[in-house]
């Protein structure tokens, strides 16, 4: 096994709050090899925006952050700012949530992608809008050369979007981290947006981390898929191994509260009951077993560890597996 | 972009309207007879008649306003019956002086409000942060007046720097001019910037905190781009209001300021029209300043198009 382009080793981000600190990220391993892709699954507070932001270095000023962040052979969390600089947009690159925020409403849009490529490569201002024309064409955008000379709100989301990936993209990055990517869009967009991802991915060999709370998201997409839980990481594993044996409760619970064509109409989904727990009120047992089915007295006493399964690369963090294939369950 | 113009162009003329007759109402029931003022204590009952008569005075309120518009609206506003000059004449002769007072003024001020701003909101909270905020509400909460007296006795008196008072056209004497204006735009500027600081820096403490921000420092920009290019822009809307007030503001001239340092702006016209009751004089100077008021405030709508596209197309 080559070394991996990135390695999340032992993380951890703790946000002061009036009520105690808050432990977002509650040290977290994950590894990701070039051209790969990995997906993060949680439900919203699970902590996977912030390792995302741990990753970027992007957190706000008064988290702290433990742990080692390896990227290319570099610690990110020990790197100087200015070498930090050089390698964020260039080698490392995001694209976030929602793009009606994520563009600057007064800079064109010729301008917020040409930036970030004369900053990095040594192109002089023809080069890098030509350049630009192309990265929008191969986005997806018609007419590009127009599209230059406009502002962000005369374009459509879908189409921000887009404009995103297309900024995004345009150092040619090692790794992109796409931050729920398309839960701000209308769903007809959706798919086009993560075939997009998916297809400049593949021509362009980088690795991706896309974050989701939408395991449908990651289905097909991603090679590897991680499920965070309050803050850890409660199971792992490749995305075919894990759709056809999940261990976890909340993976199948999250899997279990997608709406499915075959059910019959009027039928309530399963939601999962109850809350997360309190972060800034460490349990001392499983985090999950308060909301857990299968919880049994074991769970409330002591943190299950992440475990190997029989299947290679599979791990799982649960005293009660359950071991039953995708879509059975609940 | 057009549209915007003009829509904002005819929302001017309820305004200039208000102005006008407010104006005319502040001075026409002023207590005090005109025509007793004119002629003095010697006054005969009959010549006071005879006056009023001439002036239209007898006329009801209503038709003296819309004469008066009338002849307004043709560039006449009136002559001074003491000095025999005109409105227009008096303020042509005094508004270079209070023009550039404020222009001075607002550009010492900008030249301190904006870096200040900047510097406290990238590291909001820091030392430098707490201590300019600090020292602005101090400064804020001087008098002008007792300003202009500690920068006449340091710069004036003690080290012999600068004149504390005077005046000389800039067409004849440049550099004495400007040595002339230093203090006074400098006593204004002073009361200027901490609201300029203040406003700037909270807007954009809160545009740092925008998405748009943290992708800039995603895309590896340098911190000074991400600064001026990405956060001043979309910072600067209040502060070209803040701006904009403070212009109209001493377009008007300041009593205190232009008092204390001798210059013969349009403040000191106006303090002088008062003590000698030269209504019609008061009257015109007044409608003028509250014009440019207007018309600053048309100039700053014009320059949030320019700050915002979204303006621009109609978005906002």
């Amino acid at each position: 096994m080559s070394t991996p382009l990135l390695t999340i080793a032992d993380v951890a981000v703790e946000l002061p709050t009036p009520r105690g600190n808050l432990r977002a990220v509650d040290h977290v391993d994950l590894s990701l090899e070039a051209g790969r892709t990995l997906g993060i699954v949680g439900e919203s507070g699970c902590g996977k925006t912030m390792l995302s932001r741990a990753v970027l270095q992007l957190l706000p000023k008064k988290a702290k952050l433990t742990g080692r962040v390896m990227f290319d052979g570099q610690d990110l969390a020990r790197l100087a700012p200015e070498s930090l600089r050089r390698l964020r947009g260039r080698d490392l690159a995001v694209v976030f949530q929602d793009p009606m925020t994520s563009l600057n409403p007064v800079l064109t849009i010729g301008t917020q992608l040409m930036e970030t490529i004369q900053e990095h490569l040594e192109l002089d201002a023809p080069a890098a809008r030509k350049r630009s024309v192309e990265l929008l064409a191969a986005v997806g955008i018609p007419a590009p050369e127009q599209r230059l000379a406009q502002y962000p709100h005369q374009c459509s989301g879908g189409m921000r979007q887009r404009i995103a990936i297309a900024i995004a993209l345009s150092c040619e990055p090692k790794l992109l981290i796409a931050d729920e990517p398309t839960t701000a869009l209308d769903v007809t967009i959706q798919a086009q947006i993560l075939d997009l991802l998916a297809r400049e991915q593949r021509r362009r060999h980088m690795a991706m981390i896309i974050i989701t709370h939408d395991l449908g998201v990651v289905a097909g997409r991603a090679d590897e898929v991680a499920v965070m839980y309050a803050g850890r990481v409660v199971e792992r594993a490749p995305t075919q191994a894990l759709f056809k044996r999940m261990h976890m409760p909340y993976t199948e619970a999250l899997l279990a509260a997608i709406p499915k064509l075959e059910t019959a109409p009027h039928t309530p989904l399963p939601a999962i009951s109850g809350r997360p727990p309190d972060p800034t009120r460490p349990l001392r047992g499983c985090s999950f077993a308060p909301r857990c089915r299968y919880a049994a007295g074991r769970c409330h006493e002591a943190k299950p560890a992440l475990a190997s399964a029989e299947t290679a690369g599979h791990l799982y963090a649960c005293f009660h597996p359950i071991r039953m294939a995708a879509g059975v369950g609940a | 972009m057009l549209n915007f113009v003009v829509r904002r162009l005819l929302a001017m003329l309820p305004v200039l309207l208000a102005v006008s007759l407010l104006t005319f109402l502040i001075a026409s029931l002023l207590p005090g007879d005109l025509a007793l003022v004119i002629l003095g204590d010697q006054a005969t009952p009959e010549n006071v008649a005879a006056l009023r008569r001439d002036m239209g005075l007898d006329q009801p309120l209503w038709w003296r306003y819309l004469s008066w518009l009338g002849h307004v609206l043709q560039g006449d506003l009136g002559r001074s019956f003491r000095t025999g000059q005109t409105v227009l004449q008096a303020v042509a002769e005094r508004i270079p002086v209070s023009l550039q007072l404020m222009l001075m003024a607002e550009f010492i001020g900008l030249l301190i409000g904006v870096p200040v701003a900047i510097a406290c909101a990238a590291r909001a909270g820091g030392a430098f942060d707490r201590f300019m905020t600090g020292s602005a509400f101090a400064i804020l909460s001087m008098p002008s007046f007792l300003v202009a007296i500690l920068l006449i006795y340091l710069f004036a008196v003690e080290l012999h720097w600068l004149p504390a008072t005077g005046y000389v056209p800039f067409t004849e004497e440049p550099l004495n001019n400007l040595r002339f204006f230093v203090l006074p735009a400098l006593t204004l500027a002073l009361a200027e910037w901490p609201g300029i600081m203040r406003v700037l820096r909270s807007d954009m403490i809160a545009t740092l905190q925008e998405d748009y921000i943290a992708l800039a420092k995603a895309k590896g920009l340098k911190p000074a781009r991400i600064l001026f290019v990405h956060a001043l822009k979309p910072s600067s809307l209040t502060l070209v209001t803040v701006t904009g007030i403070n212009i109209g503001r001493l377009l008007g001239g300041t009593l205190i300021v232009e008092s204390i340092f001798a210059l013969p702006g349009i403040g000191r016209l106006l303090v002088g029209a008062i003590y000698t009751r030269d209504l019609v004089i008061l009257q015109g100077v007044v409608l003028l300043v509250a014009c440019g008021f207007v018309i600053v405030n048309f100039v700053v709508d014009m320059l949030y198009a320019v700050l915002d596209p979204r303006i621009r197309h109609g978005h906002a």
